[in-house]
């Protein structure tokens, strides 16, 4: 078992320095000369050096990122343009905003899709077990081809401008750092950003548990299982201890999802998550906060792939063969 | 309209030598898998060689070794007197168009998704055929087969039976014209009915277009039927070799006695009770030293794990064992001294 | 010659000849009636895209300030109109163009690419192989949508980087599929009986691989087909694919978003465009899939 961990912690190493460079990259396909973001219009040659050397941008580019990694290890990653705070300040506080989404979002739709999978893997056949298996076909299909940005918006329209339940946007009358779940008043805020976000990936999870359940229930040793007397929740809880690896890969899939629905579902509800951030450092071409915001979110997402695989490592003995 | 091959050593000539042919396979973490240890042999033009043993004893690999398809890590192969590789012999595209292979009928043995005419013709068109002449060729083979090319030329694999899939395979051989056919358990998957009617064939085909056949099978049987002389193979060398009536009526390895005693029998006077090799056979990883099959050989004596007993040679029945090599220091073998002067 | 050899009877009778691979996928997709329906409805859909201008009412550039934000049906405008005055319904027949086109025209070109490198490092295998996967793999550790948006944005924006920005995010996809149907396939004993005639590499990856690495890659591109256009229109909704006035979907709904409280079922049409023009695409490649699947008989 310590040799899995051990294999796929090294493994992710040079995963992790990839998408590292790949970030780094990112600014030099731009085009246009990074520096122009920096720099007035006006500014005259020696400016330009000293802006340079003061950037590093004079030095060849290997070593630009070996700095770069460097500082970023340290947790520095330069001052925004934009707001000339720093850009850590700015990412991580944003990314604080999004695992509040998070935090509701994926435990609401496992909950949800793993229930309605393995209750429609576990319905008799006959009309009504028809019925659950195209629900969740048509869920799986329809929560595959919505576009999440539109389905945030129809939430909006129907119960924020129609019915007027929930407000339309933002985070919180009290301002985004006031913000608290434990509040009424603000958990009103987060309602719509989490159904909206947990929705898509609803169906996909109920399909998944579905085929997984319906495979296991199949195996002979639920036969001898339910032979040697035990009830019929008593046999689906060793079934989903069976069919738990397969769902845990699919739940670290759709986390992946999140942090790329969330670039897209936070502007339409104004929440000052980092999609919201990466939005607005795009459009104000405010290259550090790119930087910093891509890299720390690429991590995010490479550290949860890699804890996902340990934790199939650690219930499934199969995979453990590193 | 077909391109006979040449003769160009005539009758005498070997159609194929393999002269101390090497094959080891590294495995991860160290160590070798020694799937062919040394082994020599020559197979006579239009003769049936057979080559026999169990599983994992490295006949497999010594067939790919025969054609090339794996690179030997020792030894040479003599085409019809032209040494392969050399570069005053002959070069392996020539190699591949005289001798080919006939595989096991196994569920990828032919290409699922292409028609049977496609798959025999495809040997034509890398000689350079254009597509009609490679069909023609292709339905001529088929016919050859006993396979009605109208009916069989565009079905696919999945829609053949094993014996018909096997006709194929062997079509998809003859299609280059060999000389020289290796058959790679090429029976071994068919109903025993089936199985008659392939050998049967081969029989025909052999008379009818004078093929050379390597015939490699773990079926005893079969091997009797079929070959003219019979090489028996233990862990990656050559246990036993000479005319095929000979070796089954006297073995005289005791890994082929025990080979030949093993098989069971229909007569009840006869019944096969006990199993005559005990122990799993040594993985070809970690051979014993000396000779291979010392460790479960009932007439093993020091001398056996000290050096391994020379390969037989030529064509004459010999077989690889202490018992047989006069002054080889084996207990049994001072009797062979003692009949020679007797 | 070939006189036929009389040998006692095949196990089977005669039976008819039967048809090829790709009439058998035909005839199963023919008796599917939901792969069916939905693939009538995208041909509709495609096929009011390409001849837009032809039924389109109204020209969907033509603003006017006094017809702004009217419902359904005002006036023959049937689908309301913009925030700029302009019809919506012909923005949305005009809009299918874009929208199809960066949803196809990335798929092909990742399929080109990441196929042929697929294949490339499955037969090739060794160093090669590794660093061509290896490098596919640093991608893959994106999440698709950041990926997008950072390639996308990094570059600037507009149609044609949105285009580049998902075929790059797709390649490693098509990469990883194309090479395990390679590998799957390398080792296989009708490849070596191939190698054995004495064939090169092209000829037996032309005959007997691609065959079999097509089909996959076929099946995968039609499911990234729904994926890219949601992509695509993701940018757009961002401000990054196509930049105003161009009709498109995604960017339609960006700027009919300020709206909202004034006409808010008229702003949401474009993002039904999208949703039901997924639909169709996903429902087809899932259809295509089961249909091309040679194991269910």
């Amino acid at each position: 078992m310590a040799r899995t961990i051990l294999l796929r912690l090294l493994y992710a190493l040079p995963i992790g320095l990839g998408v590292s460079l790949v970030c780094f990259m990112l600014v030099y396909i731009a085009p246009g000369d990074p520096l122009q973001t920096v720099l007035p219009p006006d500014a005259n040659a020696e400016m330009i050096e000293i802006v340079k050397r003061a950037y590093g941008f004079d030095k060849p580019l290997p070593v630009q990122f070996v700095n770069w990694i460097w500082r970023a290890a340290h947790g520095d990653f330069g001052l925004s343009i934009a707001t000339r705070r720093a850009v850590s300040l700015e990412v991580f506080g944003a990314l604080a905003n999004t695992l509040q989404l998070a935090v509701f979002a994926v435990p609401l739709s496992f909950l949800v899709g793993a229930g309605l999978g393995t209750a429609a893997a576990c319905t008799p056949p006959g009309p009504v077990g028809r019925a659950m298996d195209r629900l969740v076909t048509g869920t799986a299909v329809m929560g595959v081809s919505v576009p999440n940005y539109w389905l945030g918006l129809v939430m909006v329209i129907v119960f924020a401008v129609e019915l007027a339940w929930l407000p339309a946007s933002g985070m919180g009358n009290n301002g985004s750092d006031n913000f608290s779940a434990f509040r009424a008043d603000d958990l009103r805020y987060l309602v719509l950003p989490v159904f909206t976000l947990a929705m898509v990936p609803v169906g996909i999870i109920a399909r998944t548990t579905r085929a997984a359940v319906l495979e296991v229930r199949g195996q002979d040793f639920v036969t001898t299982l339910r032979a040697k007397g035990l009830s019929e929740w008593q046999v689906v809880r060793h079934v989903l201890k069976n069919a738990a690896p397969g769902m845990l890969a699919v739940m670290g899939l759709q986390f992946g999802y999140l942090m790329g629905g969330s670039i897209l579902v936070e502007p339409v509800f104004a929440w000052p998550g980092s999609g919201t951030l990466l939005g607005r450092a795009i459009v104000n071409r405010d290259v550090p906060v790119l930087q910093g915001a891509i890299l720390v979110l690429a991590l995010v997402f490479v550290t949860t792939n890699l804890v996902v695989d340990l934790l199939q490592a650690a219930i499934d003995p199969r995979v453990r063969r590193g | 309209m077909r391109m006979k091959h040449p003769d160009r050593g005539g009758p005498a000539q070997p159609m194929l030598i393999a002269d101390g042919l090497k094959k080891h396979f590294a495995i991860a973490g160290g160590g070798a898998v020694r799937a062919v240890d040394g082994v020599s042999f020559a197979v006579a033009k239009g003769e049936t060689i057979g080559i026999v043993g169990e599983s994992g004893c490295g006949k497999s690999t010594l067939a790919r070794l025969l054609l090339h398809l794996i690179r030997p890590d020792a030894g040479d192969l003599v085409f019809d007197g032209d040494k392969v590789g050399a570069p005053d012999g002959i070069d392996l595209g020539s190699l591949r168009r005289q001798a080919q292979m006939v595989f096991q009928d196994s569920a990828s043995s032919l290409n699922p998704r292409m028609p049977v005419r496609d798959s025999v013709g495809f040997g034509p068109r890398v000689l350079g055929r254009t597509r009609a002449q490679a069909a023609a060729e292709a339905d001529d083979t088929l016919r050859r087969v006993g396979l009605d090319p109208e009916l069989f030329g565009p079905r696919y694999p999945h829609e053949l039976s094993g014996g018909q899939k096997q006709r194929v395979n062997i079509a998809r051989a003859l299609a280059l014209n060999p000389r020289l056919v290796i058959l790679d358990e090429a029976v071994s998957a068919l109903d025993k009915s089936v199985e008659a009617q392939v050998l049967n064939l081969l029989a025909t085909l052999k008379r009818q277009l004078g093929l050379t056949y390597v015939f490699i099978s773990h079926d005893l049987a079969v091997v009797q039927h079929v070959s003219d002389r019979v090489l028996v193979m233990y862990l990656g060398r050559v246990a036993e070799s000479g005319p095929a009536d000979q070796v089954f009526a006297t073995p005289l390895h005791p890994y082929t006695r025990a080979l030949l005693a093993s098989r069971l029998s229909m007569d009840p006077e006869h019944r096969v009770e006990a199993a005559p090799i005990t122990g799993d056979p040594p993985s070809p990883a970690n051979p014993p030293s000396g000779c291979g099959f010392r460790t479960r050989c009932p007439h093993a004596e020091a001398v056996c794990a000290e050096h391994a007993p020379a390969a037989p040679t030529g064509q004459a029945h010999d077989a690889a064992c202490h018992m047989l090599r006069a002054g080889s220091g084996h207990s049994a073998a001072h009797l062979l001294g003692a009949q020679a002067a007797a | 010659m070939s006189q036929a050899l009389h040998l006692p009877a095949m196990a089977a009778p005669r039976p008819a000849p039967t048809p090829g691979y790709w009439s058998m996928v035909g005839r199963r997709l023919r008796r599917d009636p939901v792969t069916v329906i939905f693939c009538l409805l995208m041909l509709a859909i495609v096929l009011s895209a390409v001849c837009a201008p032809l039924i389109s009412p109204f020209d969907p550039y033509k603003e006017s300030v006094i017809l702004r934000l009217k419902p359904f049906g005002f006036r023959g405008h049937w689908l309301g109109t913009d925030e700029l005055g302009r019809d919506i319904l012909a923005r949305i027949l005009y809009g299918g163009q874009t929208t199809l086109l960066m949803g196809i025209c990335p798929v092909i070109a990742a399929c080109l690419v990441g196929g042929s490198l697929g294949v490339l490092a499955g037969y090739a295998g060794g160093w090669v192989g590794t660093l061509i996967m290896r490098t596919m793999d640093v991608f893959y550790a994106f999440p698709s949508v950041l990926l997008a948006v950072a390639i996308s944005g990094a570059m600037g924006g507009g149609m044609l980087n949105g285009m580049l920005a998902l075929a790059l995010v797709f390649v490693p996809a098509m990469c990883r599929v194309a090479e395990t149907a390679t590998t799957q396939v390398r080792n296989l004993d009708y490849v070596e009986a191939a190698r054995a005639t004495g064939a090169g590499h092209l000829m037996i990856v032309r005959h007997h691989l691609l065959g079999n690495v097509m089909a996959p890659v076929l099946v995968y591109a039609s499911s990234l087909v729904s994926v890219s256009i949601l992509l695509g229109s993701g940018l757009s909704f961002l401000g990054l694919g196509v930049r105003p006035p161009i009709p498109e979907w995604g960017l339609m709904l960006s700027t009919l978003r300020q709206s909202l409280y004034v006409q808010p079922w008229v702003c949401a049409v474009p993002g039904f465009a999208i949703f039901i023009t997924s639909i169709c695409f996903n429902l087809v490649s899932d259809g295509l899939r089961s249909a091309m699947d040679v194991r269910l008989k």
